[in-house]
């Protein structure tokens, strides 16, 4: 069979199992729909976890963009794990004990005040929307590639599949296809990656293969960092970043992570505080199993790139070349007119120009593995932007519809019209995220790591305060967050778009005014310091806050009485 | 001992335990993956440089190891103070 109809079948199994969780798991209460009810067992939390958090980026363009820069690259393997130590130590089981549904419930509550409430739902709104809008372009250009429908029509078939069990199911409904999602995506990145590691090394554990030696008896990383060097790059094990970018970013990263609105929100959904510990533990197992094996598929697959492409005759290239540049993330333009392809650092000399994703959506045929292996990585994709998106698209309709209207607009509203409101918020949400994905702001995985910015310059301080300072107060904790998302946004808009210097074109030519050498990756950290900062300092000058909240800090230091998460 | 102080107590020995395990944490991941990176380099591991395997691969383990050893000292210390649920 071809790949073609393997797709077919893959993608048709898996969203039929998606769909049926969907049924099986409706959502009929407002708890339900905002938290799964609360009686989530940890080491499915785990799994839903970890699933929510691998996103399209994860799964699609991480592999090449280590493949690509090689050190450099530990910066997001770094950033996206240790986020979770972090999350376990400091958030996961004070926020579980508080026992409400969403983050801004926590700031609102916590800092006893609307205006914090607001703040809260505006940046949960604007991580949660930059984030999806990367989301639905995997899901579209999964489509395009393996389905072979235009991309287009993709996110609509993937808009569709969303709506379908993130509007029925809320937060239950999308657990449980979070559980499956996740055993679909590490089966499908695996599979390829063991049957890799076996031909290239003889090892089947892809982390210990890619330290071994090829048949040549050279060590794999010493052969690519000379294949490397020869080509003019840089060596595949050193990097390029100075030290403070690549310490920066790996920071922003990793609070953001511990930040961002869909990964809390999951400590919610399980029974106890103890729960929250250790299913934080089990998420970062889950999560780490795919995060070891990317180092390895990129630098077997970078080997393999070079091997097979470079100074090869053009009309000589293997089937899956072609396949790939009618998709354009391929693209060979023989500047020499020697029919061979010359693939080198120096750009006027260069003749290739290779879309990370490939990296990763391609591996399998580079390798030569079989039909069915490549059409696994197809579901796989899928299944990692489905579950993140929508993760996402609950925290913007319970940002909506519980945060917004149930605790700002009208109070008195009943439980039946709030489920209502919460999925038309989620439909609206679905809508918006699909018109980001059709026309998508840039490259996937930069637009997810300003995201991560965001949740650091706001979430991460405010939340870190309230639980271990209790003196904070609401002035304080309002002006971090406002302070701290504005530098973030100014420094994105400045460094990252350009708009105030004449558009994209400028960006390049800005680097020299980078504060402290950071990009606008690494920014996230130094926005934290300032949210720190500021709300220390606010606070000290301010009224403390009142003895009740003190008193709610010192309950939620302690497990006991957790009781169930409620509303009121 | 008042519940009051108990409960201060064992907010303390919390905090001990954040700090241990934040600074393993720092170190595996900020110190040897990227401050030391270039001296730990000159070390092999197999085929590994070593600041290099720490960064892509050591410094994640030891991640996840460090939550499993929090639940289990989170978990004894809510006995001792009787916190638990």
């Amino acid at each position: 069979m071809g790949i073609l109809t393997w797709t077919w079948i893959l993608v048709g199994i898996t969203f039929a199992i998606y769909i049926g969780i969907a049924i099986w798991a409706r959502a009929e209460s407002s708890k339900e729909f905002y938290v799964a009810g609360g009686g989530v067992p940890p080491i499915i939390n785990g799994m839903a976890t970890a699933a929510d958090w691998m996103s399209a980026a994860s799964f699609i363009s991480l592999a090449g963009i280590v493949s690509f820069t090689g050190y450099d690259g530990s910066v997001y393997l770094l950033g996206w794990t240790g986020g979770y130590v972090l999350l376990a130590l400091l958030l996961a089981p004070y926020l579980r004990k508080f026992g409400k549904f969403t983050v801004p419930d926590f700031i609102g509550d916590r800092y006893y005040s609307n205006v914090a409430r607001f703040v809260a739902v505006i940046a949960a709104l604007m991580v949660s929307f930059t984030y999806v809008a990367g989301q639905m372009r995997g899901v579209g250009i999964v489509f395009s590639r393996y389905l072979e429908v235009d991309i287009d029509t993709g996110v609509y078939i993937g808009m569709t599949i969303v709506l379908f069990y993130a509007v029925l199911g809320g937060m239950k409904g999308i657990t449980y296809t979070q559980v499956a999602q996740y055993c679909v995506l590490i089966f499908a990145f695996m599979v390829p990656a063991i049957f890799i590691s076996i031909q290239m090394t003889g090892n089947s554990i892809p982390q210990l293969g890619f330290g071994g030696t090829g048949e040549d008896g050279i060590y794999l990383l010493d052969k690519l960092d000379g294949l490397q060097q020869e080509l003019g790059f840089h060596e595949y094990t050193s990097g390029s970043k100075s030290i403070m970018d690549v310490f920066a970013i790996t920071l922003a990263l990793m609070v953001g992570t511990a930040g961002l609105p869909h990964v809390i929100v999951r400590f919610f959904t399980v029974p106890k505080v103890k729960d929250a510990r250790i299913s934080a533990g089990w998420a970062l197992l889950f999560i780490t199993i795919l995060y070891t094996t990317i180092p390895a598929v990129a630098v077997f697959s970078r080997i393999n790139l070079i091997e097979t492409v470079s100074e090869k005759k053009y009309d000589e290239l293997p089937d899956w070349f072609g396949n790939w540049e009618t998709t354009g993330l391929i693209k060979f333009e023989d500047k020499n007119k020697d029919g061979i392809v010359q693939y080198v650092a120096d750009e006027s000399v260069n003749e290739l120009t290779i879309d990370r994703d490939i990296m990763v959506l391609a591996n399998p045929e580079i390798a030569k593995l079989p039909n069915w292996v490549i059409a696994l990585v197809g579901a796989g994709g899928l299944a990692a932007a489905l579950s993140t998106a929508a993760g996402l698209l609950l925290v913007i309709a319970s940002s909506i519809s519980h945060d917004f209207i149930k605790k700002m607009i009208n109070p008195k509203i009943s439980e039946k019209n709030e489920l209502v409101a919460a999925r038309l918020s989620a439909v609206v949400a679905v809508m918006v995220a699909g018109w980001f994905g059709i026309n998508p702001p840039g490259f996937v995985a930069a637009v997810v790591a300003l995201a991560f910015g965001l949740a650091a310059a706001s979430f991460f301080p405010a939340i870190v305060l309230g639980i271990f300072y209790k003196r904070m107060n609401k002035e304080g904790a309002i002006a971090g967050m406002v302070v701290g998302l504005l530098f973030m946004s100014y420094y994105i808009l400045k460094f990252k778009f350009g708009i105030f210097d004449g558009g994209r074109e400028a960006v390049t030519g800005l680097k020299e005014d980078w504060w402290f050498g950071i990009s606008p990756e690494g920014f996230g950290s130094i926005a934290m310091v300032i949210n720190f900062v500021v709300s220390i300092v606010v606070s000290k000058f301010t009224p403390d806050p009142p003895h009740e909240v003190q008193e709610i800090v010192e309950n939620i230091r302690i497990p006991s009485g957790a009781g169930e998460a409620s509303d009121h | 001992m008042s519940h009051k102080e108990k409960m201060k107590e064992y907010w303390k020995e919390n905090l001990r335990y954040l700090a241990i395990l934040l600074t393993i944490w720092f170190v595996v991941s900020y110190v040897f993956g990227i401050l030391l990176v270039d001296q730990l380099n000159t070390i092999k591991l197999g085929g590994f440089k070593l600041g290099f395997w720490f960064a892509q691969q050591g410094a994640m383990y030891v991640f996840v190891i460090l939550i499993f050893v929090y639940v289990r000292l989170m978990n004894r210390l809510d006995k001792k103070y009787n916190v638990d649920e």
